[in-house]
């Protein structure tokens, strides 16, 4: 096309060498960059600036309705003195790593389970939805309600069942209320894996599974050489989102303890929030919010490169 | 939170209407004749645009309407109101002050302008006037209205936060009276836990009550955060005498308030649960509005905070000063405003229909009906009086704003409490943020 219009133009600009600007306008290869463009205009505008401008601002000592100027590293050396800051990121690792194991297992669990001949398997698979689509918001206070110290109805049929004397400390305690946060996430957090790997499952092709029945595998093996394999790019993107979005979780803690009792739940983004929106502190909230920032890229390598470094996925033979 | 119907709102309105206030054409004719006489008068085609914070009880916005309403009626003013949840006012404020434009007024929390003094339109005028009319301001009102002798908000009232307690169940462990010193306070806690009737207060990120208590606790016994020249000394055996009080009243709390938040004392009070704990009206009213808790209503009462060794109340309420913007183009309109909101006509059915929520900072409104009305709401009259301001004896600006919204104090109180810290870590953690705020 750009041919064409290269010629019908040509006379027109008899004796007129094309200027730059010509060529540009008609060069296949820059063609590209002008149907790219919208889209990188997008990206940065609305993920590389304020990702930018977040990394920056942990540089500087700004606080809510004030630019700061330049304070270097010092955002970060006061962190690492900072009892409360390491707290938050050793509650988030624990928070991220447990959840997250637990939620791959149990959603792995049940879309295996689901995957099977099951009666009324259409409405099961909706019905595992449910926690999904609750608000986070909404689910978050329900949980609060059941892990209230004085009004929680675990505690209420227990005590009717005579099991336990005095309510159970749920949130006042710190490894109760490090449990009940997590417990609330996985709950939260299961169907969306366990779905998407029942996605991934629906796509392995039953001739394979009759193949190894008639080869004589167990269960077992058909797991482990069929399924596994053939599931691991669909583990992998899973497990990358997953971990990803505990890590940055926020609402549910926010909700149910503010990163209370004594900071004991309070995560890097509920801690984040706290200083930088709360406290007015946009420096350092910045600076924590950026120190996030390794730890996830971490985590998108190792499900990257580790469970996806089978040549043969990349359409090359395998080793 | 409460639900107003719609009915209960217009109920609440004539019974008000019927107490005597100024309504309708009356107020109007007032309003008329105030501006004519009144020693600011708008710019010609002035409006203006508030932010205020969100309401606690519909009937306190509703007389705010009526106010404003009246206020553009006799001036021409139109007066364009936003609401915001309180704790979001600062940001917005900020962002205004520092960009230039937004809302003429603002209406938002205790320290607010001090953040930008500069950018305050000086009302020493309209606050002296007040000032003198009205019996004079309360000293933390001066302190948080003033810098240097310039006056850079007007501070319209407080929202105090007092002991809430049930009458039987004290009575029951021989105290017929709240104990109003704080060593007599927790042989109260010791007798009520003893009895299984314990109450307790928040020590989880709870803005208004933890706070209100922590701080409570800490100048009681003699403790400061700074100096008055927001020098941080925290670290003193009197801070260290305050941890140990807090944790042998925590002792005698109900289980599980390391993990309250702001509503969670309320709920356990209105469920019976606990039988004292620190709170605004809020709880009484909620018990009063709901047939099924008269009980508790009728069996409840509030007191003022004891007083620690130091022998003076050490007491944090919350202020709500409002402030005009050196960038509105309607300076004079702004003050004619803030004077109008606080002249008496307006002002005693406007915190009548508060019920309580909201105390006044000038003196003369003590003798407002409201608080006789009830005498279980009296110990609030008081709040502005008894109240210290957020910076102990320090500065009232941002640092002091930072401390209590970063709950510096407070979990300091809770890293000693639930024995996460000892004395000199918990002091040490606060110490080190506080120098930190306070550079």
């Amino acid at each position: 096309m750009s041919e064409l219009t290269l010629k019908s133009s040509a006379p027109a600009q008899r004796g007129h060498i094309a200027s730059a600007w010509d060529r540009l306008k008609t060069n296949k290869n820059w063609l590209a960059i002008w149907f790219m463009l919208p889209a990188a205009v997008f990206l940065i505008l609305f993920l590389a600036y304020p990702l930018g401008l977040g990394v920056w601002l942990s540089f500087t000592d700004a606080r809510i309705g004030r630019s700061g100027v330049f304070v270097g590293l010092e955002n970060y050396q006061w962190l690492s003195g900072d009892s409360t800051f390491w707290l938050a990121v050793f509650n988030t690792l624990l928070y991220t790593s447990v959840a997250s194991a637990i939620k791959f297992a149990v959603g792995l669990y049940l879309a295996l389970l689901l995957n099977e001949r099951i009666p009324f398997k259409a409405i099961l698979r909706a019905v595992v939805l449910i926690p999904f689509i609750v608000p986070t918001v909404l689910s978050a206070i329900a949980f609060w309600w059941l892990f209230d110290p004085q009004f929680s109805i675990i505690s209420w049929s227990l005590k009717k069942a005579d099991l336990i004397s005095t309510n159970i400390d749920f949130l006042g305690d710190i490894w109760n209320a490090r449990w009940s946060v997590i417990f609330a996430n996985i709950w939260r957090g299961v169907p969306f894996v366990a779905i998407t790997l029942l996605a991934g499952l629906q796509t392995v092709s039953p001739s394979l599974y009759e193949a190894a029945t008639i080869d004589g595998a167990t269960p077992w093996q058909r797991f482990r050489y069929i399924t596994y394999p053939l599931l691991t790019p669909i583990i992998a993107v899973v497990m990358t989102f997953s971990v990803l979005f505990t890590f940055t979780d926020f609402q549910l803690i926010w909700v149910m303890t503010r990163g209370g009792p004594v900071n004991a739940t309070h995560l890097m983004a509920t801690l984040s929030y706290q200083r930088a929106i709360i406290g007015g502190n946009l420096g350092e909230g910045a600076a924590i919010s950026t120190a996030m920032i390794p730890f996830l890229l971490a985590a998108i390598l190792v499900s990257w490169f580790g469970l996806q470094r089978r040549k043969w996925q990349q359409g090359e033979a395998n080793d | 939170m409460t639900i107003f119907t719609r009915r209960a709102l217009v109920q609440g309105g004539t019974a008000l209407g019927a107490a005597g206030a100024l309504t309708g054409p009356a107020l109007l004719d007032w309003a008329k004749a105030w501006a004519q006489s009144a020693l600011w008068k708008p710019e010609k085609g002035a409006k203006l645009s508030m932010l205020r914070w969100k309401y606690f009880v519909q009937s306190e916005d509703d007389a705010f309407v009526k106010l404003i309403a009246a206020f553009t009626k006799a001036t021409g003013v139109k007066v364009e109101i936003s609401r915001e949840s309180y704790e979001d006012v600062q940001p917005k404020a900020s962002v205004a002050a520092n960009v230039g434009t937004g809302p003429d007024l603002f209406w938002g929390l205790y320290s607010l302008p001090h953040l930008f003094p500069q950018k305050c339109v000086d009302v020493t005028d309209v606050a002296n006037y007040l000032g003198k009319k009205y019996g004079g301001w309360v000293p933390s009102a001066v302190k948080y209205g003033k810098v240097g002798d310039k006056w850079i908000c007007i501070p319209i009232c407080y929202s105090g936060n007092m002991i809430n307690y049930r009458i039987e169940a004290s009575t029951k462990a021989g105290f017929s009276k709240f104990p109003d010193k704080s060593d007599a306070f927790l042989e109260y806690a010791k007798a009520m836990k003893k009895n299984n009737t314990p109450g307790g207060f928040a020590l989880g990120h709870a803005s208004g009550d933890g706070n209100g208590w922590a701080y409570w606790c800490l100048w009681s016994q003699g403790g400061n955060v700074v100096d008055k020249d927001d020098k941080v000394i925290i670290n003193s055996p009197e801070t260290a005498k305050a941890l140990d009080y807090a944790k042998q009243l925590y002792g005698a709390m109900i289980p599980g308030t390391a993990a309250w938040n702001d509503s969670s004392n309320n709920k356990a009070f209105l469920g019976g649960e606990i039988n004292w704990t620190d709170n605004g009206i809020s709880i009484y009213v909620a018990a009063q509005k709901d047939p099924s808790k008269k009980h508790i209503a009728d069996d409840m009462n509030h007191a003022f905070w004891p007083v620690g060794p130091v022998g003076k109340p050490t007491e944090l309420h919350l202020m709500y000063p409002v402030m005009a913007m050196t960038y509105t183009k309607y300076p004079q309109a702004c003050k004619a405003l803030m004077a109008f909101m606080l002249e008496a006509d307006n002002f005693n059915p406007w915190i009548e229909a508060a019920q309580g929520y909201l105390t006044h900072c000038l003196n003369a409104y003590d003798s407002n009906p409201v608080w006789t009305a009830d005498p279980k709401r009296l110990p609030f009259r008081e709040a502005a009086k008894r109240s210290l301001t957020a910076g102990g004896l320090g500065s009232v600006g941002e640092k002091a704003a930072t401390a209590i919204a970063d709950f510096v104090v407070l979990d300091m109180f809770a890293n000693y409490c639930t024995g996460r810290e000892d004395v000199k870590g918990s002091i040490a953690i606060a110490e080190r943020q506080l120098k930190r705020i306070y550079r």
